[in-house]
């Protein structure tokens, strides 16, 4: 971990972003003494993390560990102690940065007929979804869907796609407008291992070309080994962090995660 | 008004309408029924049937109010208890981690008690009846400007929330995540809802309103595919119902609003099988 303060190297600009890297962008995430506290309980204290942008930052620990509160206060949704600060890569503080999100659930009824256009058009466009969509905000949706490789969904119910399917709307709602950090929670749930693999390849490509830093919350220690480009353990607080080399063979990882299965 | 009726009587030459009253109703019902039909779709997206039909006994307890009050026109009392209690129930459900059903079913129970103990006082709760069952049939032409003002109120509002609630109803999380004040947006729209059913609840009654909610939005639900097929299909059936049921209701004697709501069940079990998907 760099010390804070020291200027980080920008990663050399990858063709057709060149532009996206001027002074002001966001260059990494430095949290700070994050504590959360809900009714009186110590949910996550101490938490002292930085996320890169170029870079997908894998949070892994066992349910209960806190992955879920600390992007909860990263999207701003809870109240915390401690400092969440964003900074360009000189060091000054980043002007508007942007969060795309893509949830880990979705318990919504799955009966609705809502299309996946109407659902990416309410959240593009202030006109009501059902006084039509007009052609700009219909390009908009195809566009999004595009960068997922998705755009044949356009016109299914939403509640008729497959997990996997379902991920890809969601990541590219989460994309539009272009983040700077994008936060993924556990986006493999109810996914097959082929939509696994093209989904993480996408998030991959997504990262090289885009250069944004991306937070992922992941139970899949195999995705996280072959995608992460660091890896913060969590336990109550993040307890290890560094390559994903250096985490997997570290001891608190064996503590959390082996012996926990030899106990089950 | 009397321009109004002319109208009428001129494109609609027939019998049922030749009396003011069913003139008025007529009127009453293609306000009444598209704002049912478009609040109905996201009332059932985002699992609010339990709500509503607490809002509607709720009607009862604002009654009660304006007795006790001594107020000749409930109206007033009506209105306000129920946005009032709508954002009550709204407020509890956001702040406990009980379950919302249960909840509703303390408020709803609460509200209905109240209101009968006040309504009943020395046997004198059959003066009220009527507003269990309502009759679309006492619609004077002086009822008429406030379905209108309501009507218009709610659409210009809807136009605002139906995006914001279409979002939250699949995930709160991520709605807020883009910037929309989920918050704000339940208790807008339970507001509205609040506001429809007590604007109507003398002409439908509090047994029958939540049907005229829900049953619309829940057939036309079955054939939609999307958005705005789903809104528009359940303001359609809602009016056709609506009209339809008033009429039968002529030619058999019988209470508008049952009939009503027995064409939209009718409507909602031939849509059953014809689901999509």
């Amino acid at each position: 971990m760099r010390e804070r303060g020291t200027p980080v190297p920008v990663p050399a600009p990858v063709k057709g972003a060149s532009k996206e890297l001027s002074g002001c962008r966001l260059c990494r995430i430095e949290v700070d003494n994050l504590s959360v506290k809900r009714d009186g309980q110590v949910l996550i204290s101490d938490v002292n993390l930085h996320i890169h942008c170029g870079e997908l930052t894998a949070l892994i620990g066992t349910n209960g560990a806190g992955k879920t509160t600390l992007l909860r206060a990263l999207l701003g949704q809870i109240e915390y102690k401690g400092d969440i600060r964003h900074l360009t890569g000189d060091g000054r503080p980043a002007a508007a940065v942007r969060t795309g999100y893509v949830p880990q659930q979705l318990e919504f009824d799955h009966s609705s007929p809502v299309s996946v256009q109407d659902f990416l058009a309410a959240a593009f466009s202030s006109r009501p979804v059902f006084l039509g969509i007009s052609r700009k905000v219909r390009e908009m949706a195809r566009h999004a869907l595009m960068r997922t490789h998705s755009e044949h969904l356009a016109d299914r119910p939403l509640g008729a796609l497959s997990g996997g399917e379902l991920q890809r709307v969601l990541l590219a709602l989460a994309l539009t407008p272009q983040p700077d950090l994008l936060i993924l929670d556990e986006p493999v749930s109810g996914m097959d291992e082929n939509g696994l693999e093209t989904f993480y390849q996408t998030v991959n490509e997504l990262k090289k070309r885009n250069h944004m830093a991306i937070l992922l919350v992941s139970h899949d220690l195999d995705v996280v080994r072959r995608y992460a480009d660091r890896v913060a353990l969590m336990q109550g607080t993040v307890i290890e962090q560094g390559t994903p080399e250096r985490v997997f063979a570290s001891k608190a990882f064996e503590q959390v995660f082996y012996s926990r299965e030899g106990r089950e | 008004m009397n321009g109004i009726y002319a109208v009428m009587g001129t494109i609609l030459p027939f019998s049922f309408l030749q009396y003011t009253f069913m003139k008025n109703a007529l009127l009453a019902i293609l306000l009444i029924t598209p704002l049912f039909g478009m609040l109905g779709t996201m009332a059932v997206d985002n699992k609010m049937a339990f709500f509503s039909d607490a809002l509607g006994h709720s009607a009862l307890t604002g009654v009660a109010l304006g007795v006790v009050l001594g107020m000749k026109d409930q109206m007033l009392p009506m209105l306000l208890f129920g946005v009032l209690w709508a954002a009550l129930i709204t407020f509890v459900k956001q702040h406990s981690r009980m379950s919302a059903d249960t909840i509703i079913s303390v408020f709803s129970s609460a509200s209905i008690a109240l209101g009968l103990v006040i309504l009943s006082r020395g046997g004198a709760f059959a003066r009220y009846s009527s507003l269990l069952v309502g009759d679309v049939l006492s619609v004077t032409a002086e009822d008429l400007p406030l379905l209108l003002g309501a009507l218009i109120l709610v659409f210009v509002c809807w136009t605002f929330l139906f995006n914001p609630l279409l979002l939250t109803s699949v995930n709160a999380s991520l709605a807020r995540s883009r910037g929309i004040r989920t918050k704000l947006t339940e208790y807008g729209f339970t507001i509205l809802v609040a506001l429809c059913v007590m604007v109507s609840i003398r002409w439908v009654g509090v047994m029958l309103i939540n049907s005229l909610l829900i049953l619309p939005a829940a057939a036309s639900r079955n054939l939609a595919r999307n958005a705005v097929s789903y809104l528009w299909g359940s303001v359609l059936i809602s009016l056709v119902c609506g009209i339809a049921g008033l009429i039968l209701s002529y030619y058999l004697n019988t209470s508008a609003g049952a009939a009503i709501v027995l064409l939209c069940a009718l409507v909602y079990f031939i849509s059953l099988p014809l689901r999509r998907r």
